[in-house]
């Protein structure tokens, strides 16, 4: 008994000791732990002793470092006045150095307004296609005039493109031609566009003229050339690259999780000695075969064998082999076109993609990658981005860096997948918002040059990098966001509680029992109405609301259908609702789109007789279309609708919505008034059917899409007591 | 440490005594415990006890006591900085290196006194701003005090105003720093560069590759991408507290409050004020103030006397003129009062313009009025409450741009840089933001969550195989107890079933986002839902496409406020409203069942899970709280029982199940914060639905009723 009680002492001391042991043995390490970090603190420079303490905070009055009466006051002689100091400036900051406040007479602008002006196309002079389109572009744009002293911006028709001396679009003698233009007035509001400069070897940024004082919007351009704020980096862009429309970003939906096959895809040449080299030589340290597939070729060029370097076998054949067995014995031609569709392959299954410099640092890779939704990772030290004035690339890419290589798969892949899924979409966004097309392309760049000019009235961060982006939203509209109808989300805000009815009225009023009046009345019920108008056409100013309901003089509506109909709009503030729908179709037998106004599933269209909008559509429809088609609508007095929807849909990328009505609805449309007999006129058919196919062509592509979906009140035509209906109304024949 | 040696001496000593003298050792062995106890517990202590008295000397140190350093006359001078510095060329992105917390580290060289050859000092040893600055950047995530794994350098010598300094032996002084290796990697803060008469917009002190931190800076000196542009800090943010004005009209339209405005500037303000008259005001350094008041905090209009800054939240729109210099410490007084600045300096960069969005407020012409400009008060009073009100904020920013380039693809989002608190509270996000109208082609995915009723299950699958745009079904089998069927016993139907077995009976498992989902819509479907036809789920499918960032639902319900009773109730009435639809049957997407699973916020999903109950409101919740969209209401469908099945429901079980789907509605509120759902007054139906119509010509003609 006692021994066992002594051992358990013995052993319950025992414990308590190594108990204590363990705890002074953590402690002791903790404590050389400690000093050997401050160790190396000390090895450096003379410091005081005992100043451990990293930044020691200072008890004494110290003094401010901005003394109490600026020193400036007074003494103005000494200064110069900021008239003299902006004229000192604009003398002094040339060339090199140019800035708006320097090199660009904004004065031009103010008088008229931003106006382009393109210098007629002298014969003889051979310009690329890639150089018709820009021009085209500016031409067909709002921005266009014929009148040199209305202009603001001045555009050469001299091909400026290619300015790689090498090249056979290169056009000789420019600078003798751009000197004897008699606007040229040393390039002073002039814009020159330019995809490449330089050639073999060094591959300068010089376009190889005296540009003077002129704007370049060039491709490929770096941050040390680069004059922020005056000049423009636009994207390269092939010359199959269309003039308007464009092909569609190729997502089509969200995959779950956002990975694809392949983490890290590149397909292109390796250039074995020279500028830009490096980069792509050192790229199979990070290939892996799996899930980053880097695949360089040394085979291009005519003397390529003779630099081969101990690589170069290997790699070919790793760059062909992912080409297939049975196309190997093609001829040179096939397998060309073959290269390339294998190259698709990979960037439609890849994640990111990479973007390495070439020759220069701009490569086509960049906007193949954007409209594959393949996530860019540009490797490609100094280039300014396409637009980087405006666009947020942090949002759509990854900025590597080419020191860095070897550390870009480990930080590819600690990208979180949420993060992946945003930055694919915003690729899909700006693609389709600025990259798609020529068109686009010169009108973000003309957009950005007339925000430098117009400062107070320019669009925000916000507007270019959300959808639908800066090109389809103009500030002039207004400068607070929640005018618009597409950033109620981001701000918080609700759509607006409140609509006013413009009512397009023709026929005079000569008795009480025309509909209008009944209409008028039936509005004016509507608890959300805040206004009545008597005219589509009268200056959006007067309209007090965000939403306008426009109407027809011969339009049948109830005070219900109205209300119904507005409470759906604030679901959905930034599309048409409204009640008569009609639709589109591809007429394969005349190959052109056709019109249909009959009884269908689904509809792409909402007539705007009897439709709710966003009042901005009715700036959007005046100041975004050019005066082509909005003089073939008042022309026709027909397919203003058409056209409204058009706008809308290209803006949204998402059909009308169509609401509930009564039947009655079409029968009145079809009767007695003499506007509605203008609907049984197969002339007046015909006239929306080649309507839609102009607009389509200036669009350059078919915006309008097709819903299968009607929105009824939750208890439409339920088998319940009529009482507990809020819309009993529309069901009422 | 002397005390575990002890130890080891007498320990074994001990050990020969201990069978006769009981006592003794007893004794002996507790006053040795003792004494362990006591040497562990000062040894706990003493370092901090150390550490804690060195600082208190530190804490004694003065600015007077640092070493001094003699600069000779030929010591060194940085070259010029170079204008052609950025990211790539100028800084060695090596020393940052790749970590998994993307933050760069920040090391501060100590407080040294520079002398020159006669002793004279080369300045100000150090200012009460600068001071501050060091000590918010040792207080930060950024600092680190080892000097070797260090990615960003700054010297404690004070730059922040170009006056007080002497320029040679500023640039000599920062040239023999330990590391200053031509500037590399070094950052310096000056917010009042050049000096009379020209005035450079950058500092003027030899730097050669650092970077520089400036006020002021104008678009030539401006190094886009590698210089960070910050405001001119202004004391008096510190000295007076504005509290934040309600929005409404403020007294005057234009105020101008600088002293010392050139002639030229004035003339044109006083211009304005002739053609608007008292709107505007203009305001100018008082001349007959009494002693002692300091005329900093005063400014005049002839006679009239006004408190600055107090005076600019008065007005609607304050003017910021240049003067010498471009940057104006009375931007920061003027965003304090939540005042519009009208900034009018040419070819200035705005403070921290590479983040902030300073279009969002500022630079508004002066003849509209807009219908809030409560709002662009509100992103004034953010942008000083978040980067201007005190050096620390305007060093934060700072060292945060820098990491932002060296990390850009962990860099700080727009919204997070720019929206006020207000906006970032109530705005939404959505991450399915792009519209995006999925192929039909791709079809849709069937979940079917089944515990044991076999034989309505293989009804269910029978039935939803019927759907042209059925791609899958997955069944997912929730019972542990009993095997599922064997394969020869299911329905043969035309596209692949998969089974999927659980671990655990639990609800959250309808909304797991299973490999074996290859589309991105997702059909969940109870397994005694049999009564919808196949046209309505079609249609269901075809609506989702429309609204791929929705959800998709076919018997709507709807939560009301209780006003006697204080909080959310449930309602399954025959209402003119939805704001939920049932997940029995609802198409989604692939995306939410990820966000149901790892991104549930609280405890919702354990809540759900151990009800056994309201995974739908909990569906619904999440959906609606972050696309801030409404669900969609397709066909008139109100319920799913079958006539017949309501028998078994009694009235009482039926209300306990609304009290605890009320109880749902307000616990996922609480947990959520806010309540997300979206109240709606439509839903969809196919464009002919009950129209006078052929029915044979449209699309979905079976669209069952109630």
């Amino acid at each position: 008994m006692q021994a066992k009680k002594r051992y358990f002492i013995l052993l319950s001391a025992a414990a308590c000791l190594v108990l204590l042991f363990s705890l002074g043995g953590l402690q002791f390490r903790a404590a050389r732990a400690r000093a050997r970090r401050q160790q190396p603190r000390s090895r450096h420079g003379p410091q005081p002793a005992g100043n451990e303490r990293p930044w020691p905070r200072f008890p004494d009055a110290l003094r401010p470092f901005l003394p109490a009466e600026p020193p400036d006051a007074g003494g103005y002689d000494a200064q110069l006045s900021p008239r003299q100091k902006r004229d000192a400036n604009a003398s002094v900051y040339k060339g090199k150095r140019c800035r708006m406040e320097s090199c660009f007479d904004v004065a031009l602008c103010q008088r008229t307004g931003f106006r382009v002006y393109v210098y007629p196309q002298q014969k003889g002079e051979k310009i690329a296609e890639s150089y018709q389109n820009i021009l085209a572009a500016i031409e067909g744009s709002r921005f266009y005039t014929s009148d040199p002293s209305q202009a603001c911006l001045f555009v050469l028709s001299l091909d400026t493109l290619d300015r790689d001396q090498l090249s056979p679009q290169y056009v000789h003698n420019l600078r003798a031609k751009v000197q004897g233009l008699h606007l040229w007035n040393n390039g002073r509001n002039h814009l020159i566009f330019n995809l490449y400069s330089g050639t073999w070897p060094d591959y300068t940024e010089d376009v190889g003229f005296d540009i003077g004082q002129a704007m370049l919007a060039k491709a490929s351009i770096s941050t040390e050339t680069f004059r922020p704020r005056f000049d423009v980096s636009i994207p390269l862009f092939s010359k199959d690259h269309p003039r308007t429309g464009g092909e569609k970003g190729s997502l089509r939906f969200n995959t779950i999780p956002p990975l694809r096959k392949y983490m890290l895809v590149f397909k292109g040449k390796r250039y074995l000695t020279g500028i830009g080299s490096d980069t792509r030589n050192a790229l199979y340290h990070v290939h892996n075969g799996e899930d980053v597939v880097l695949l360089t070729t040394c085979k291009h060029g005519k003397d390529w064998q003779k630099h081969k370097d101990s690589r170069c076998d290997r790699d070919n054949s790793e760059y062909e082999k992912n080409l297939g067995t049975e196309t190997l014995n093609c001829k040179e031609m096939i397998r060309g076109l073959l290269i390339r569709y294998d190259y698709r392959e990979m960037l439609h299954n890849a994640t990111f993609c990479l973007v390495p410099r070439g020759r220069r640092l701009g490569s086509f890779r960049f906007l193949e990658a954007l409209q594959a939704a393949c996530v860019p990772v540009m490797l490609s030290n100094g280039w300014e981005l396409p637009f980087s004035e405006v666009i947020d690339w942090n949002q759509a890419a990854v900025i590597g860096d080419e020191r860095l290589l070897l550390q870009i798969p480990s930080t590819i892949r600690s990208i979180h997948q949420d993060k992946i899924l945003a930055l694919r979409q915003q690729t899909q966004f700006l693609w389709e918002a600025y990259f798609s097309s020529v068109e686009k392309i010169v009108l973000t760049t003309l957009e950005i040059i007339q925000d430098r000019i117009f400062k107070h009235i320019s669009r925000n961060s916000l507007i270019w990098n959300k959808h639908p982006g800066g090109l389809f939203v103009l500030p002039q509209y207004s400068s607070y966001l929640g005018d618009f109808p597409y950033y109620y989300a981001n701000l918080g805000l609700k759509p607006p509680s409140k609509f006013t009815a413009v009512i397009h009225a023709v026929t005079p009023l000569v008795s009480q029992s025309q509909p209008v009046l009944k209409l008028l009345v039936a509005v004016a019920k509507s608890q959300y109405c805040a206004q009545v108008m008597s005219s589509r056409f009268l200056p959006y100013d007067n309209i007090v609301t965000d939403a306008v309901l426009s109407l027809d003089e011969d339009t049948v509506l109830s005070t219900t259908e109205v209300d119904f109909a507005f409470t759906v709009w604030q679901s959905f503030p930034e599309r048409i609702v409204g009640y008569p729908a009609r639709s589109h179709f591809w007429d394969n037998t005349k190959e052109r789109w056709g019109y249909t106004s009959k009884w269908t599933n689904d509809y792409s269209m909402v007539l705007t007789g009897a439709a709710i909008y966003h009042k901005y559509y009715h700036y959007l429809y005046t100041h975004y279309l050019p005066a082509s088609l909005k003089n073939m609508v008042d022309q026709l007095a027909n397919c203003e609708d058409i056209l409204m929807n058009f706008l809308v849909s290209a803006v949204t990328k998402l059909p009308p919505i169509k609401v509930t009505q009564k039947k009655q609805y079409k029968e009145t449309m079809m009767g007695q008034t003499s506007r509605a007999s203008r609907w049984a006129d197969p002339d007046h058919f015909a006239q929306r059917q080649s309507c839609m196919n102009t607009f389509a062509s200036w669009f350059g592509y078919m915006p309008l899409i097709h819903s299968q979906m009607r929105l009824d009140p939750v208890l439409f035509k339920d088998q319940v007591s009529i009482l507990r209906k809020k819309y009993r109304d529309i069901e009422r024949l | 440490m002397c005390a575990s040696a002890k130890y080891n001496t007498r320990g074994p000593a001990l050990i020969p005594r201990m069978k006769t003298k009981h006592r003794i050792y007893y004794i002996t062995l507790f006053s040795i415990v003792l004494l362990g106890l006591i040497a562990t517990g000062m040894f706990q202590f003493w370092p901090h006890s150390i550490e804690s008295s060195s600082d208190w000397t530190v804490e004694k140190r003065s600015v007077h006591d640092v070493p001094v350093v003699k600069l000779l006359a030929d010591s060194p001078i940085p070259e010029r900085g170079d204008l052609s510095c950025r990211m790539h060329t100028c800084f060695d992105v090596y020393r940052c290196g790749f970590n998994p917390k993307n933050k760069i580290k920040v090391y501060i060289y100590s407080l040294k006194k520079y002398v020159d050859e006669y002793g004279t000092p080369v300045s100000n040893t150090i200012s009460r701003e600068y001071n501050e600055l060091l000590t918010a950047i040792s207080d930060s995530e950024f600092y680190t005090d080892d000097v070797n794994r260090a990615c960003l350098f700054v010297p404690s010598i004070d730059v922040l105003n170009q006056n007080t300094l002497r320029i040679k032996e500023t640039a000599q002084a920062l040239a023999q720093l330990s590391r200053w290796d031509r500037g590399i990697n070094h950052l310096l803060f000056n917010m009042l560069p050049g000096g009379p008469p020209d005035y450079n917009t950058a500092l003027d002190v030899p730097r050669d590759r650092a970077l520089l931190a400036g006020g002021g800076f104008s678009t030539w000196t401006y190094r886009q991408g590698y210089d960070v542009s910050i405001p001119v800090y202004s004391p008096l943010s510190a000295e007076v507290e504005l509290p934040e004005r309600v929005p409404g009209p403020r007294r005057y339209f234009i105020l101008s409050s600088q002293m010392a405005l050139h002639p030229e500037y004035r003339f044109d303000l006083e211009a304005l004020q002739a053609e608007n008259g008292e709107s505007v005001l203009i305001l100018d350094k008082c001349t007959n103030l009494s002693e002692g008041v300091p005329s900093v905090r005063k400014r005049c209009n002839r006679n009239q006397v006004f408190d600055y800054p107090q005076v600019l939240q008065e007005a609607t729109f304050c003017v910021v003129l240049r003067g010498a210099r471009l940057g104006q410490a009375v931007l920061s007084d003027v965003l304090q009062a939540g005042c519009v600045p009208v900034i009018i300096a040419d070819s200035y960069i705005l403070p921290f313009s590479e983040v902030l969005d300073w279009k969002r407020f500022v630079l508004i012409a002066l003849q509209e009025i807009f219908s809030c400009l409560c709002q662009a008060s509100m992103f004034a009073r953010w942008f000083w409450e978040a980067y201007f009100r005190s050096v620390k904020a305007i060093a934060l920013a700072t060292l945060q741009i820098i990491n932002d380039r060296i990390y850009p693809y962990a860099a700080i989002s727009y919204e997070e840089w720019n929206d006020p608190p207000a906006i970032k509270w109530s705005s939404v996000s959505n991450p399915l933001f792009l519209p995006l109208i999925p192929p039909q082609s791709q079809g849709f995915t069937a979940i079917v969550l089944t515990y044991d009723r076999v034989e309505s299950l293989f009804r269910v699958i029978t039935e939803v195989s019927k759907v042209p745009s059925l791609s899958k079904l997955l069944v997912v089998w929730n019972n542990q107890n009993k095997n599922p069927p064997e394969d020869s016993l299911w329905p043969k139907i035309r596209v692949p079933l998969k089974v999927v077995r659980t671990a655990e009976n639990k609800l959250s498992n309808r909304f797991f986002p299973y490999d074996e989902i290859e589309t991105e819509a997702v059909l969940a479907i109870d397994d005694d839902i049999i009564m919808l036809t196949s046209d309505e789920l079609q249609f269901g499918y075809e609506v989702w496409r429309e609204f791929p960032d929705r959800l998709v639902g076919y018997p709507g319900r709807l939560h009301l406020w209780d006003h006697e009773m204080n909080k959310w109730k449930y309602e399954s009435e025959w209402t003119n409203e939805v704001s939920m639809v049932l997940t029995g049957a609802a198409f989604y997407h692939k995306y939410f069942n990820y966000l149901y699973t790892y991104k549930m916020p609280g405890d919702i999903k354990n809540w759900v899970d151990a009800h056994m109950n309201c995974e739908d409101i909990a569906m619904n919740f999440l959906v609606a709280n972050v696309t801030g969209k409404s669900v969609i209401k397709v066909t008139p469908r109100k319920k799913f029982k079958c006539p017949e099945c309501t028998a078994i429901d009694g009235l009482s079980l039926d209300q306990t199940h609304m009290v605890e789907r009320s109880e749902c509605i307000n616990k996922f509120a609480s947990v959520f914060g806010t309540m997300p759902l979206k109240v709606v007054e439509h839903r969809a139906d196919p464009v002919l639905y009950k129209d006078d119509f052929p029915e044979k010509l449209k699309s979905f003609p079976n669209i069952g009723s109630l």
